[in-house]
């Protein structure tokens, strides 16, 4: 503290503390324990509130247990995310592997801008994109047939498939540079050393290239799953309603259902699903937080 | 390094498919928008034509979204970068203990879906009688995008010179002109790109604004309600607008951001060298000060 006011002064010292401090307590910390305080009490009238029946109650977390519909769409939410992490993480892991390691670096720079560019672009367009190519009349049905792969056009936005490859696509570059990142400093000697020591590619990946990337890829599939749960925009463009995705019922508590005290409490069993998902990877992959949020 | 042929065509067949699937949607849609189809597609192609831009200008509805994600996002700036920079500003002067901790919670957002985000602040402001609209979406994309600014900010701040600024302080300089004459010119870079960061995460987000746009339209909110409810190739006229903007873009950003690195690197080097060459007397000048 006294470094700091040293440092810039009083005035401006008092701005660098009051600035983040809102942000933490206004913005972060105080949001997300109001939504807590509002998933334990029932919905109740506004003349009701502070009344009797305003109460601590676990009841809006027995809705999602006991309403069936839900609980499948909240498990299918759960194996659907699991699975686009790990597609994305086997589509992603060669060509990080190929960029950190086995390209050239001014090839490497080449390729990294391409990567980038769909990055910058709206992921709402990039889910368009696939609403376009996965429609019934739309081209990939067109190739298929014309291929005489499929007598009938297939109905791809029917179910989880359109979902789960709009979702890969979607977030692929989450998964990409956590993973080039972290392989990047691998000294290409080791790589060189195993294979001349007659180590097969597999055996290098699993011995070397695969420890040393270890919170690349904890990072990258921490980052998807917590997009692919979280995700509104894929299901809702990509999805039917047989395809119902957990963000689409939480959004149907508060502005169809009326019920802000419901939704806030599945929200927070979303929440609580991506800390757990967190914690999980880091205990898998023996990381700290501290290498995540690099 | 030695590769057998079958592993180098292999990677080559994986590398092509690979862009292919990055790139064909995109092609794909930005093909759509000169088909004179209805429905956005390109097969079958039933004509070349220019009228969806047309029908695009028209839509006034599209007019208002743009405007309303423009003032968004320069609210979001506006809050965004002074806060990313106070807090990187905060952080580096904390003791490792306490910095651990403040840093994890201010990228905790990052780690936050977007929906939650969403949720949390509008029920929160609900308690002060504030509905959703422009000004809860500033608030609500803000929370996370400071922490993208604190990032940024906190990359470069690392490699400032420390003496720098005890000079100013010592040559007489008040607090406030060290900052804006020393820090802020230093840190300028960062902050720009910050802000360019943070502009493009506030006009793409749909998970959070959805939650808190109250009765507003944002233009990627647009977009999406299009898609549900009837779409025409004059979404793709948009699209494709919006995608070679966000290009152009993009190539300039790592264009400049990569001429920043090259001068830096060169300033550097030249730095070793004239360090090396005056070392000795510029050791003895130092020695007693310390």
């Amino acid at each position: 503290m006294t470094a700091l006011i040293r440092r810039f002064g009083l005035g401006l010292s008092a701005l660098i503390i009051a600035l983040p401090v809102f942000w933490i307590v206004m913005m972060i910390v105080l949001p997300e324990l109001v939504m807590i305080d509002f998933a334990f009490r029932p919905n109740l009238l506004p003349a009701e509130i502070g009344g009797p029946k305003d109460v601590y109650t676990l009841g809006n977390f027995q809705t999602l247990v006991e309403n069936t519909i839900h609980r499948a769409i909240f498990l299918k939410t759960i194996w659907a995310s699991a699975f686009v992490t790990l597609v994305t993480l086997v589509v992603c892991y060669p060509i990080a592997y190929h960029l950190a390691q086995g390209t050239k670096p001014e090839r490497t720079g080449f390729l990294i801008l391409l990567l980038i560019i769909p990055f910058w672009i709206n992921e709402i367009l990039r889910t368009f994109a696939w609403f376009i190519i996965l429609a019934y009349n739309g081209p990939l049905n067109a190739l298929l047939s014309g291929l005489g792969l499929i007598d009938r056009p297939i109905r791809f936005l029917n179910g989880n498939f359109g979902v789960i490859i709009g979702m890969v696509y979607a977030y692929i570059l989450f998964m990409v540079f956590p993973l080039y990142n972290s392989m990047e400093s691998l000294d290409r000697n080791q790589i060189e050393a195993a294979r001349d020591l007659g180590a097969s590619a597999w055996r290098i990946h699993r011995r070397i290239v695969i420890p040393h990337a270890k919170p690349g890829i904890a990072t990258g599939c921490i980052f998807t799953f917590m997009l692919a749960a979280g995700s509104y925009a894929v299901p809702a463009l990509l999805g039917s309603p047989q395809s119902r995705w957990f963000t689409e019922i939480i959004y149907n508590w508060f502005f169809e259902g009326g019920n802000w005290n419901q939704g806030a409490a599945y929200a927070i069993v979303l929440l609580a699903l991506c800390l757990g998902f967190i914690l999980l990877m880091l205990r898998v992959f023996r990381v700290n937080l501290g290498d995540i949020a690099k | 390094m030695r590769r057998d042929p079958v592993t180098t065509w292999l990677m080559r067949i994986y590398l092509v498919l690979f862009f292919g699937y990055l790139f064909l949607p995109l092609m794909v849609m930005g093909a759509a928008t000169f088909n004179t189809s209805r429905f956005p597609t390109v097969t079958p192609w039933l004509g070349t034509t220019f009228q969806w831009f047309v029908e695009l200008y028209r839509d006034g509805a599209m007019w208002t979204a743009l405007w309303t994600s423009l003032v968004i996002a320069a609210g979001v700036i506006a809050v965004s970068v002074p806060i990313g920079l106070a807090a990187a500003l905060l952080l580096t002067s904390l003791h490792a203990r306490a910095r651990s901790f403040v840093y994890g919670v201010m990228v905790s957002p990052l780690l936050t879906p977007g929906v939650i985000i969403g949720i949390s602040t509008l029920v929160f402001w609900q308690r002060f009688g504030v509905a959703g609209g422009v000004f809860l979406s500033v608030v609500a994309q803000s929370t996370y995008i400071i922490a993208y600014v604190m990032l940024m900010v906190m990359a470069r701040l690392q490699r400032f010179d420390r003496s720098l600024e005890e000079a100013a302080l010592d040559l007489g300089a008040s607090h406030l002109q060290a900052f804006r004459r020393v820090m802020l010119p230093y840190l300028r870079p960062s902050l720009l790109a910050a802000a360019v960061i943070a502009f493009l995460q506030s006009f793409e987000n749909y998970n959070t604004t959805l939650f808190v746009r109250g009765v507003d339209t944002t233009l990627t909110i647009y977009i999406a309600s299009k898609v549900r409810t009837g779409v025409t190739p004059a979404v793709n006229a948009l699209g494709l607008i919006l995608i070679v903007l966000t290009v152009l873009a993009a190539v300039l950003y790592e264009w400049r951001r990569r001429s920043e690195r090259r001068r830096e690197s060169i300033a550097a080097r030249r730095r070793e060298v004239s360090e090396a060459a005056e070392g000795g007397v510029g050791r003895a000048l130092a020695a007693p000060a310390e």
